[in-house]
């Protein structure tokens, strides 16, 4: 039954891609009738662009349909799924062991689905006159961050990059100054690629102080554009014309892209232990060829809702999310990277199986 | 004064009767009952944001300094609500102390040449681009702020930086990105000019026509003229002029929020990035991930602001009421 469904999803979404496959989701299972009502979720702010251009492409689909997403922020997201505010959310992060208890119990007997259904690049970016790429180790990337390493041309950074000429000026790092998940995501590949080096906890608020930040990604980005010798990170479809760092992985080195993104989380190993419907991956940051500074960003729903019609309203719109169009038409949005079809596959059984009850 | 107490209580009774029951009637009761209406719906709303501020910061003024670390980001373990917000009451009050030092000599400037210098046509379109300049919205003045003044404000920073080093506003290192409280201080400065500008202008033009002109008999110059006669007689207005702009400047959110690189620290250094933060701008920041105690720990911070402007105002207040009797106002 759910081979069939996605059978007929993929095969809607080839057709035409004016009428994306959630339509036809809906049709599959109430055999022709379109969806109607109101759905309301809200989480990350950064995946708000993304949830944007779902949101138009579902609704051009489904006339009758409101899409709601408030971006809030992934912890307020969690909140509000965990209490019911939200039919589903989207979070930075994975539920933790208690937020998923509490998810657990809200969503009762069907369980909670938790799949990445949103990947982005995050660069790491840096305005140096005449130097348009670096290659720079992971080790080395923590040590700029945290303040170690403190001039273009220390050993460190020349080492990897001999026919760069890198001046003798002050690295200046900017961050971001509010709470958020890019930040997260960023500190959680240094801890995990360069453990010795970046013994912070990951968290959304930077933990270093005394150096230079600024409010949001086109924040950070104008910080860096204006300075001399800055360095930051951003979402890799922000940065303008900053000049980028492809990051050490194994002995080579991965410049950013949207494919090598995606196959870092295509590659990466399916967290155990879980529940059916959760899919959270367990990132690895050294397979050669994926590029491992990225942003997975979750999305949160219920495997059962009180209401007929929310049930169905949140199955068609997570069906068309996870879509080869709707991920092409979030990559076009917001630069993302899309899901490969083997995590599809994964995630499309529970969310086909999402029913009232 | 106690000469007019005495005769009224004689009339007192009779002449509001008699005016209630002569006049106070239809629209005259309806204006009557608006304008209290109004009156009183303003110290509503007062109240209201006090009650509110108070009712929300409470779980975070009760909670124990254990409790707000675990919950609010950027708590540091150990220490008080008081010493928390300690550095963002310093950082607002020396934004916008510095703004003010810089916007006030500026705008009684402007206001001398518009109301004393000026040819009246070039007074006229003066007076209307500064009020102009109160119109622009504050998120304008933040990207101004970041892409025009940062860049353009840098040669000089560095400057004063490598001469005037010594002094501490002026202490090394200089940020080359120029998101600093030197740029802040100048953005709030142009947008505090306005008010203070209007107002001044104002107390200047209502300058008895008598003083000046006895000024200007006994021989003075243009110059000596407006400061034995239009100065003093302007003081007590340009003090609550500049009372009004700490006022906008000490509550200013979006440019300080756009432009600053913030950071928690007693610090005079105003070249240099990540030193200060004020109140408006951190609650800003913090808002949108916040949830729970971190919540409470916010509005507390804005209680704190809250206290701080009305002390602001009601300081001012007293300066006006106080030096009221020389201005030669009455």
């Amino acid at each position: 039954m759910a081979v069939g469904a996605l059978a007929l999803t993929l095969a809607a979404c080839g057709s035409d891609p004016a009428a994306p496959g959630a339509e036809s989701t809906g049709g599959s299972q109430e055999g022709g009738s379109t969806l109607s009502g109101e759905l309301s979720g809200g989480g990350a702010s950064s995946q708000e662009s993304a949830q944007e251009a779902w949101r138009a492409g579902f609704q051009t689909a489904n006339p009758d349909v409101t899409v709601n997403y408030d971006p809030v922020g992934s912890g307020g997201g969690r909140t509000g799924f965990t209490d019911g505010s939200y039919a589903f959310a989207g979070s930075d992060a994975a539920l933790d062991e208690d937020e998923m208890t509490a998810a657990e119990a809200q969503c009762g007997t069907g369980g909670v689905i938790e799949f990445p259904g949103y990947v982005s690049p995050i660069a790491v970016a840096f305005n140096l006159e005449g130097v348009d790429a670096l290659n720079l180790k992971p080790e080395v990337i923590a040590g700029i961050f945290s303040g170690e390493i403190t001039t273009w041309n220390d050993d460190a950074i020349a080492a990897d990059n001999p026919d760069a000429e890198l001046p003798d000026a002050p690295i200046t790092v900017v961050h971001r100054s509010d709470d958020s998940g890019t930040t997260e995501n960023f500190q959680a590949y240094l801890h995990e690629a360069a453990p010795d080096a970046w013994d912070h906890e990951p968290e959304g608020v930077w933990p270093i102080e005394g150096q230079e930040s600024a409010q949001g990604t086109s924040g950070v980005v104008s910080a860096a554009q204006s300075g001399e010798g800055t360095i930051t990170y951003a979402d890799a479809s922000q940065i303008s014309d900053l000049g980028t760092v492809a990051v050490g992985v194994g002995d080579e080195f991965v410049p950013f892209s949207a494919e090598a993104a995606a196959e870092v989380v295509a590659q990466s190993p399916r967290a155990e232990g879980t529940a059916d419907g959760v899919y959270s991956i367990e990132l690895k940051r050294d397979v050669a060829g994926t590029y491992p500074v990225v942003l997975v960003s979750y999305l949160l729903a219920c495997g059962t809702y009180a209401d007929q019609a929310q049930a169905d309203l949140v199955k068609g719109y997570m069906s068309y999310l996870v879509s080869e169009d709707g991920q092409q038409v979030a990559a076009d949005a917001a630069g993302s990277a899309p899901l490969s079809a083997d995590i599809r596959d994964a995630v499309l059984p529970s969310i086909e199986a999402i029913t009232a009850g | 004064m106690t000469t007019t107490v005495s005769p009224p209580p004689e009339r007192a009774p009779g002449r509001p009767r008699r005016r209630r029951r002569t006049t106070d009637r239809g629209l005259n009761r309806a204006f009557r009952w608006v304008a209290v209406g109004a009156g009183v719906l303003i110290l509503a709303v007062l109240a209201a944001v006090a009650v509110f501020l108070l009712q929300q910061a409470w779980p975070a003024l009760t909670a124990g300094s254990d409790e707000l670390a675990a919950s609010v980001p950027r708590y540091p373990d150990d220490t008080s609500l008081l010493e928390y917000v300690g550095p963002l009451v310093f950082g607002t009050l020396l934004a916008a102390a510095l703004a003010l030092a810089l916007a006030t000599p500026v705008a009684m400037g402007i206001a001398l040449f518009i109301s004393h210098y000026a040819p009246r046509r070039l007074a006229q379109v003066l007076g209307y681009l500064v009020d102009l300049l109160a119109a622009v919205p504050s998120v304008i003045y933040g990207l101004w702020g970041i892409f025009v003044l940062g860049p353009a404000a840098l040669p000089v920073w560095e400057w004063l930086g490598s001469w005037l080093g010594w002094f501490p506003l002026f202490a090394g290192p200089v940020s080359p990105t120029s998101r600093v409280l030197a740029t802040v201080a100048v953005v709030l400065a142009v947008m505090i000019l306005p008010i203070i500008t209007a107002v001044a202008r104002e107390v200047f033009l209502q300058t008895p026509k008598l003083h000046e002109e006895a000024a200007l008999a006994l021989g003075a110059t243009r110059w000596e003229m407006v400061r034995t006669a239009v100065l003093p007689f302007g003081r007590s207005g340009v003090i609550s002029a500049a009372m009004l702009g700490l006022g906008r400047a000490l509550g200013e959110t979006m440019a300080v929020l756009m432009i600053l690189s913030p950071g928690f620290l007693y610090s005079f250094k105003i070249l240099d990035s990540a030193q200060q933060q004020t109140i408006a701008a951190y609650i800003a920041l913090d808002f949108p991930e916040a949830s729970g105690l971190a919540v409470n720990t916010l509005i507390a911070t804005g209680l704190v602001l809250f206290v701080i402007t009305l002390a602001v105002n009601m300081g001012a207040r007293a300066i006006v009421a106080r030096r009221k009797e020389f201005s030669g106002a009455n």
